[in-house]
């Protein structure tokens, strides 16, 4: 059955590249959420009257997510290559596209997580700090406890953004589903394992999404 | 317990400074309820949230169980903030908390072990009748109960001190008398004092022992809250107590009966024992004037009822200097309105 719909498909390269697609997306949500909190925090804390605020600090973080914004990620990827190299050891496979999707997605995660925070109730960290509450507690407990709800699924949107970019990374020989599309599917015009690869990763996102759905709507209490 | 000096907040912006509250002295008593009055605008809120710096105050002294909170560096502010309690308008819950665990943050962040806490919660959500609700989420409270949250946890590191930033000014009439009354039964049990702000004149008059009326960042009347509300001074606190004996009312009323054309209208106030005193019927058997009872209330105050009548009397001129005087002897005052 399979080999009839799918003749072109070799069986043993397909599970590598799911397994390379799964790499790649898993590590670097990882690594997009931790700095993506990091940063976000620190966007919110030092805006306009919040605990830690300071126009420069705002200033320059602000500044620094704009720009790897700013930059598609196919060029984010090139110009990151030295650094890739330097990091993992080697400009091939799917480590070597790791520090470009994280640093592409870290930032506008971090917009995310802001918001995330903005909508934390002001009266809420006001209450916390009239109870004597040191500045460490008010993040954990108030800030990002409060905002879970957005900050899962602003994580649920990150990872599907994510998967696209780990397709994109794919052209520039990091592996997995989109590598495979491209290098199998496309130039050697196997339309089917284009078909196939496409089909699994709408499955991805649709499970990712699902997923992401379920865990916020848990969480929230509101 | 609370002694504040000359304390001052001016916010400056680029084009002007404005100063919400400005000079403010103030002697609060241990295990008082001390309420503050005005209408918003009148700098009640700033006030209060500069007793524990949630606003920096601009100069001025708070000296709070002999420490002053003013000169306190952050740490021993974070310390001394833990033994002040504060409810708010909005409650300020954790909607990601239960009831049982919102009470517990404050002592999680005194760092009391869990075991002490659990048992301490317990008791707390006894004390506010919260009983069966332990583990519901805010959201699925109504807004006393989340007041009622709000109040257990304010009292969850026993506090010397509540303050009450408009505490009942989100509730319904009814909800707010629930929320006054164990406010009182708190105050009555654990001794404690509370300052509580608000611009409704029937929590003042409902559990207020003393009250001070606040206009454009001033006290500009201070004192006993029934002495205060029999004998207004200033134009704002006379505003206030209209909202309460319905002299309001009376204005519109007055125009109806002027029309109607006869007789003179006169004011009873009473206080204490006197309001259960049969004056009215009396009044008609001794002097020869007819009475028509206009309007009138009785509102139950900390220091006893507190009640005002309106009431027309139709007779000769002496007949009604008669009344008057007879009224007037019996310990109750009496003023003629004029009419408008």
């Amino acid at each position: 059955m399979f080999e009839k719909w799918f003749p072109n498909v070799d069986i043993a390269d397909l599970n590598t590249a799911i397994y390379e697609t799964f790499y790649m997306t898993i590590l670097s949500l990882i690594g997009t959420f931790i700095i993506g909190i990091i940063l976000g925090l620190l966007l919110y804390l030092t805006s306009k009257g919040k605990l830690w605020e300071n126009k420069i600090v705002y200033g320059i973080v602000a500044a620094v997510v704009n720009v790897f914004r700013a930059i598609p990620f196919i060029i984010l990827i090139v110009l990151l290559l030295p650094f890739a190299d330097f990091l993992m050891g080697t400009i091939r496979g799917p480590s070597a596209a790791l520090p470009a999707l994280i640093i592409g997605s870290a930032p506008f995660y971090a917009r995310l997580v802001e918001i995330a925070l903005k909508e934390v109730d002001h009266g809420v960290v006001e209450a916390a700090k009239a109870m004597g509450a040191k500045h460490s507690t008010i993040m954990v407990k108030v800030l990002l406890r409060e905002s879970i709800p957005a900050l899962v699924s602003g994580l649920t949107v990150t990872a599907i953004a994510l998967i696209g970019s780990t397709a994109v990374a794919g052209v520039i020989g990091a592996g997995g589903l989109g590598d495979f599309a491209y290098f199998y599917g496309f130039q050697r015009r196997q339309t089917d394992v284009v078909i196939l690869c496409t089909v699994l990763i709408i499955i991805l996102v649709f499970v990712i999404q699902f997923i992401g759905d379920f865990i916020s709507n848990k969480l929230d209490k509101r | 317990m609370i002694t504040i000096k000359n304390l001052s907040k001016t916010y400056r912006t680029k084009k002007q400074n404005i100063t919400a509250v400005d000079q403010l002295n103030m002697t609060i008593d241990s295990g008082e309820i001390f309420g503050v009055i005005g209408y918003s605008g009148a700098g009640k809120s700033t006030f209060v949230r500069l007793l524990n710096r949630l606003e920096e105050p601009t100069s001025g002294e708070i000296i709070i169980d002999g420490k002053d909170i003013v000169k306190q560096k952050k740490n021993e502010l974070r310390l001394a903030r833990q033994e002040i309690g504060m409810i708010f308008q909005h409650f300020n819950l954790l909607w990601s908390r239960t009831v049982h665990q919102n009470i517990a943050f404050p002592l999680e962040i005194a760092g009391v072990p869990k075991k002490e806490r659990k048992a301490k919660v317990d008791h707390l959500i006894e004390l506010v009748g919260l009983k069966g609700r332990e583990n519901a989420y805010p959201s699925q409270l109504s807004g006393g109960q989340k007041q009622r949250v709000g109040i257990a946890r304010a009292l969850a590191n026993d506090p010397k001190v509540l303050l009450c930033d408009e505490a009942t000014s989100a509730l319904d009439p009814e909800t707010t008398d629930s929320i006054l009354d164990l406010l009182v039964d708190i105050n009555k049990r654990l001794g404690l004092t509370i300052i509580l702000i608000t611009h409704e004149m029937n929590v003042i008059s409902k559990i207020c022992h003393r009250v001070a009326v606040m206009d454009t960042g001033k006290v500009v009347e201070e004192g006993d809250a029934v002495h205060v509300f029999q004998n207004p001074q200033q134009a704002v606190t006379k505003r206030f107590v209209q909202q309460l004996d319905g002299s309001e009312k009376y204005e519109s009323l007055s125009s109806a009966v002027l029309n109607e054309g006869t007789g003179t209208i006169i004011k009873l106030s009473f206080s204490g024992e006197n309001v259960n005193q049969t004056i009215v019927s009396q009044t008609a058997k001794q002097c020869n004037v007819d009475i028509n009872i206009l309007q009138g209330n009785v509102l139950q105050t900390q220091s006893g009822a507190v009640g005002s009548l309106f009431l027309q009397l139709v007779g000769s001129e002496t007949e009604v200097e008669k009344a008057l005087d007879f009224i007037r002897s019996a310990n109750v005052k009496a003023e003629v309105q004029e009419l408008v």
